[in-house]
């Protein structure tokens, strides 16, 4: 049996206390969406309100299908909310804007330009000159590791490299909030393992305030400070876990007790036991005898 | 594709068999005296009293009247197998191919075949390029506003039916018997399938291109020019090519109005003469041209876009790359 999450070391304890004087970022309120769909209407967020501390990461945890990626949009200002609202230092969220920089699962890069020029989309946008926004592109795309390949084309790069690159973009534009929605879903496990480990990196050196979206458990309670665990039909918080395993992270955590306490926790929220017997069909048996595999 | 590609050295044997195949039946067919032939050219009209040499007469009369000679012990014709008039061999239309650029004009005054096809092609030119300067901002802008998709497009469909040659004796009065009317039914012909092709390129356009602009701080002229246009460009080019090549297919009837002209009166006159070498010329020119302009853009398309994924060569890349060692990923 694994303990309880919420019991914290001292110097867990502490980060969170320093974590929650620090300002607010993010503020969303009572937040509900819903949909029409055959005459009904369908609600995907039910009144979700939590806010984000400055320099926090925090992970948004749910089943798939739960609306993680609407509410994403909506703080993103790609989607409008029903009602309620998102107030980012203070004033209402209205529509995309580059203080909420993105960055999506297919990584969405400009297959048209380089990487550098990707990289300085958006200082062009906010009208730097060209010059200007080119140095200060190669400083993001130095971060990211990428120099090499400043001069190639998004299809030239393996998928961790384009992630890299939409991270750089992205943060070229000193966003308030980094948006990151299941960035690393389509990339295999070590690739995975290897952009998880890079973005606390990142995160660490960089003043960015980060709120993650995914659905896969470990990468939660590697990378949060918080997580927030929303539940289905319709998604409301159904927790809001303050991740135990201390700083700095390494994989050899993964079997420690504070991260399986909060692993476990996050598991029966996710895939609660089911209180109907589990349906089983019967296979029959289409095998020689003898070719048995175990 | 859906049962995936083939290695190269069988996409090039493919190429060529997509020319020799055509070429080898119509050699057959001309050549090989029991493949079709349906006809005899009298070498010696003997006593048939209306034959003569060269005439062209359907195999059952010639045998009917050589067998009634021979029952009247008169001196049966002699003739070939021929195909007929309107199907000239191979070497018939090399030759004409040949001639027909060598040869003078019959009268004074009429154009040269050079002639002819440089006044086609600048008829097409002119056409596909107001075509293109209206239709595809149109398109364009249809494509990427829901506002002007509504405004514009339901008129562009209805007009789209309407075929473009009605609108001939129209054109002349209003433009003219000269190239006016010409370029304007090119021009009718392209247009309105240029804004609705072009519009639904636009549509295809992956929205989430555009939310990652406006997440980066792109306006929504920002986005039109920074995104959509270049975000369509390799499309929109492919697009081009192919209404090009519908822009053809109107230069006949275009040229039928007002003032014959161009490749059509040249096919014409030659028609006439009863030249058919010469007309099967013409036809194949039209052709080599058309293919050899597509080719160009398809290589220039490489140059021009050096982002894009070469995922389905061209024919000629193909030619190309056979000879040439692939470059290491």
């Amino acid at each position: 049996m694994t303990g309880d999450y919420k019991i914290q070391s001292p110097e867990v304890a502490a980060r969170f206390a320093r974590l929650k004087g620090r300002p607010v970022v993010m503020d969303v309120r009572n937040l509900t969406k819903t949909f029409a769909s055959n005459g009904l209407g369908h609600t995907t967020l039910d009144r979700i309100s939590f806010r984000v501390f400055r320099r926090e990461f925090l992970c948004v945890l749910g089943p798939s299908g739960c609306g993680k990626s609407t509410l994403i949009r909506i703080i993103a200002g790609l989607d409008s909310p029903t009602s309620g609202e998102v107030l980012l230092d203070g004033r209402k969220v209205d529509g995309p804007g580059p203080d909420r920089g993105m960055v999506f699962q297919s990584y969405t890069l400009f297959p048209w330009l380089t990487v550098k020029k990707n990289v300085m989309f958006g200082l062009r946008m906010a009208g730097q000159s060209g010059a200007t926004a080119e140095s200060e592109a190669r400083e993001w795309i130095n971060l990211v590791g990428l120099s090499k390949f400043e001069n190639s084309y998004p299809h030239q790069l393996s998928g961790g490299m384009k992630q890299r690159v939409a991270i750089a973009r992205a943060l070229a534009n000193r966003p308030r909030i980094l948006l990151m929605d299941e960035p690393f879903g389509a990339l295999d496990a070590q690739t995975r393992a290897q952009m998880q480990a890079y973005l606390l990196e990142i995160w660490k050196n960089v003043d960015v305030t980060i709120l993650f979206i995914t659905h896969d458990l470990d990468e939660a309670v590697y990378l949060s400070d918080r997580i927030l665990v929303l539940g289905t039909n319709p998604s409301r918080i159904a927790e809001m876990i303050e991740d135990p395993v201390p700083r700095p992270r390494g994989r050899a955590q993964f079997v420690s007790p504070p991260f399986l306490a909060a692993y476990h926790r996050l598991n029966e929220l996710i895939h609660p036991p089911s209180a109907e017997p589990q349906e089983r069909t019967h296979i029959a048996r289409m095998t020689m005898r003898g070719d048995d595999v175990e | 594709m859906p049962f995936g590609d083939l290695k190269p050295g069988a996409q090039l044997l493919l190429v060529w068999m997509s020319f020799l195949a055509p070429l080898v039946l119509w050699c057959a067919v001309s050549y090989i005296p029991f493949v079709w032939h349906p006809l005899m050219r009298v070498t010696d009209p003997g006593d048939v009293p209306y034959f003569k040499e060269d005439t062209l007469v359907e195999k059952k009369v010639f045998r009917e009247e050589n067998g009634k000679l021979v029952l009247a012990g008169k001196r049966p014709a002699a003739g070939v197998p021929a195909n007929p008039v309107f199907l000239p061999a191979p070497h018939e239309v090399g030759r004409a191919l040949h001639k027909s650029f060598t040869t003078p004009p019959r009268r004074n005054g009429e154009p040269w075949l050079h002639e002819s096809l440089w006044h086609s092609i600048r008829i097409i030119f002119w056409g596909f390029f107001w075509s293109s300067v209206f239709g595809v901002p149109l398109g364009i802008v249809c494509g990427t506003f829901p506002a002007f998709s509504k405004l514009g497009e339901p008129a562009v469909d209805f007009c789209r039916y309407m075929p473009a040659p009605v609108f001939g004796a129209l054109a002349v009065a209003v433009m003219g018997i000269y190239d006016g009317p010409k370029i304007a039914i090119i021009f009718i012909g392209t247009f309105f399938q240029q804004v609705l092709v072009v519009a639904n390129t636009t549509r295809k356009l992956d929205t989430s291109l555009v939310e990652a602009a406006q997440t980066l701080g792109a306006g929504r002229l920002q986005v039109l020019f920074q995104v959509v246009v270049p975000g369509i460009a390799v499309d929109l080019y492919n697009d081009m090519r192919i209404l090009l090549g519908w822009a053809w297919t109107y230069l006949i009837v275009a040229e039928y109005i007002g003032a014959s002209s161009g490749i059509t009166y040249f096919i014409n006159q030659q028609a006439k003469y009863r030249i058919y070498d010469n007309v099967f010329a013409a036809i194949l020119i039209i052709g080599v041209i058309g293919f050899g302009t597509d080719r160009i853009l398809d290589r220039l398309g490489h140059v021009f876009f050096p982002w894009q994924k070469s995922s389905r060569p061209g024919l000629i890349r193909t030619l190309l790359d056979s000879r040439r060692k692939p470059l290491p990923a």
